[in-house]
């Protein structure tokens, strides 16, 4: 049930803004009619002929991809450059945007969509950068999907030219089979998380466009290989863009700040 | 439970056939879920049927073909199977690999019944 109107949402993901208690929009997908539905005992099937075989050829996910790119003619219409970030919880996505977006922010505008289960905290941090945002919570779901993500830029108002930053619900595995409409998807590993991870979650790894190590400066105290890391990572996606650096300590963040001022100029 | 949004999405399409072809109820689907494409099949029939409940879907049976990954060596071209733990062509050690069957997922067909 929805705390702040009282409505059932159980399975319905609610948008909010930080210090607005009042403010929240559901994002309700479809309305199904299921009073006329038919229903028959068990022990009265007759699966045995009788039944027509219509061909479907469909993809599962064709309603998400459809809404993914009218998202995405939208952002190109408006040049607006979204990056959709992923990774397990706690790897570091929040943090990493705190620290790339004062800089952008002297070049592009930049917006902010945050995606939780639950709290506006993410979005409370990002706000205190002074840059527009707003936060996605799915309730049980565990990522993102195009409408979210529709509905949000809708009650975002991003400018044009801007770069849109996408953090999704720590998770390495279903947000991948997402598309949100974004222009790359940037996954992000920690050196705390085992540097099997690209092996174990080769799917997520694959579809990414760029992979950033992070929390570098813990690597004298943890048991990881960030050479062999990058190699699995490859193994994986060799189209992978690959970078390494800490959000604490500002290490290696250079090379990530131009790299995406370069695609940002270019786009 | 990225498989139960996912249940819901295949419910939710083959109802939309099933009405416009005038079923009466669905008794089988098949899908095609490749071995790469990052779902668990099992967990995908387990999600199915709390997520068709109440549905013309309800008492469906899914039937899934599970093609297996192959690669395309993109330097010196032959094919291999791929389980992407190692892309990596096995006669030229290339890793310049495409997937060129494995990651299907689709809804090949349902099968539809009358009005019992
Ligand atoms: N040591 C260290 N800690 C980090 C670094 N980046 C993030 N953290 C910490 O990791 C935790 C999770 O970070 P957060 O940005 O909230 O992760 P998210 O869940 O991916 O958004 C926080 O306690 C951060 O302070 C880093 O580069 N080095
Ligand atoms: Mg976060
Ligand atoms: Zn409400
Ligand atoms: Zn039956
Ligand atoms: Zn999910
Ligand atoms: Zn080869």
């Amino acid at each position: 049930m929805c705390d702040t109107c009282g409505c059932s949402t159980e399975d319905w993901a609610v948008l909010r803004k930080p210090g607005q208690s009042d403010y929240h929009v559901h994002v309700n997908e479809h309305e199904h009619a299921h009073g006329e539905h038919h229903r028959h005992e068990h022990g009265d099937h007759h699966h045995e002929g009788g039944g027509r075989k219509v061909v479907l050829e469909q993809d599962v996910l064709q309603k998400n991809n459809l809404l993914a790119e009218r998202n995405r003619g939208y952002f190109e219409a408006r040049k607006i450059f979204a990056l959709n970030f992923l990774s397990s919880p706690g790897s570091g996505k929040t943090s990493l945007l705190e620290k790339i977006i004062p800089a952008l922010q002297q070049r592009f505008p930049v917006a902010v969509i945050e995606g939780d289960q639950q709290t506006t905290n993410d979005a409370e941090r990002i706000q205190a950068l002074g840059v527009p945002v707003i936060q996605i919570n799915t309730g049980s779901g565990c990522h993102l999907d195009a409408l979210m993500v529709n509905r949000a830029v809708k009650e975002l108002d991003v400018e044009d030219n801007s770069l849109l930053c996408i953090e999704n619900v720590g998770n390495l595995v279903c947000p991948a089979l997402f598309d949100l409409g974004e222009a790359l998807k940037v996954v992000i590993i920690s050196v705390t998380e085992g540097d099997d991870k690209p092996l174990k979650y080769p799917t997520m790894f694959h579809e990414a466009d760029l992979c950033i190590l992070n929390k570098i400066d813990l690597l004298p105290y943890v048991e990881f290989d960030a050479a062999k890391c990058r190699e699995n990572a490859m193994r994986v996606n060799h189209h992978l863009e690959w970078f390494e650096l800490s959000a604490k300590t500002g290490e290696g963040l250079a090379a990530l700040q131009e790299w995406l001022e370069d695609k940002l100029a270019q786009h | 439970m990225h498989e139960m949004s996912i249940a819901l999405s295949i419910v939710e399409a083959v109802e939309e056939s099933a009405r416009k072809e005038g079923a009466g109820w669905i008794s089988e689907i098949e899908l095609l879920v490749g071995k790469l494409a990052g779902i668990e099949p099992e967990s995908l029939k387990f999600c199915f049927s709390a997520a068709a409940k109440g549905t013309l879907a309800e008492n469906a049976v899914l039937a899934i073909e599970e093609p297996e990954g192959v690669g395309e060596c993109g330097e010196c071209g032959i094919t291999f199977p791929v389980n992407f733990y190692y892309a990596e062509c096995p006669a030229c050690r290339s890793l310049r690999v495409k997937i060129i069957s494995g990651e299907e997922f689709l809804i090949q067909s349902m099968t539809i019944e009358e009005e019992k």
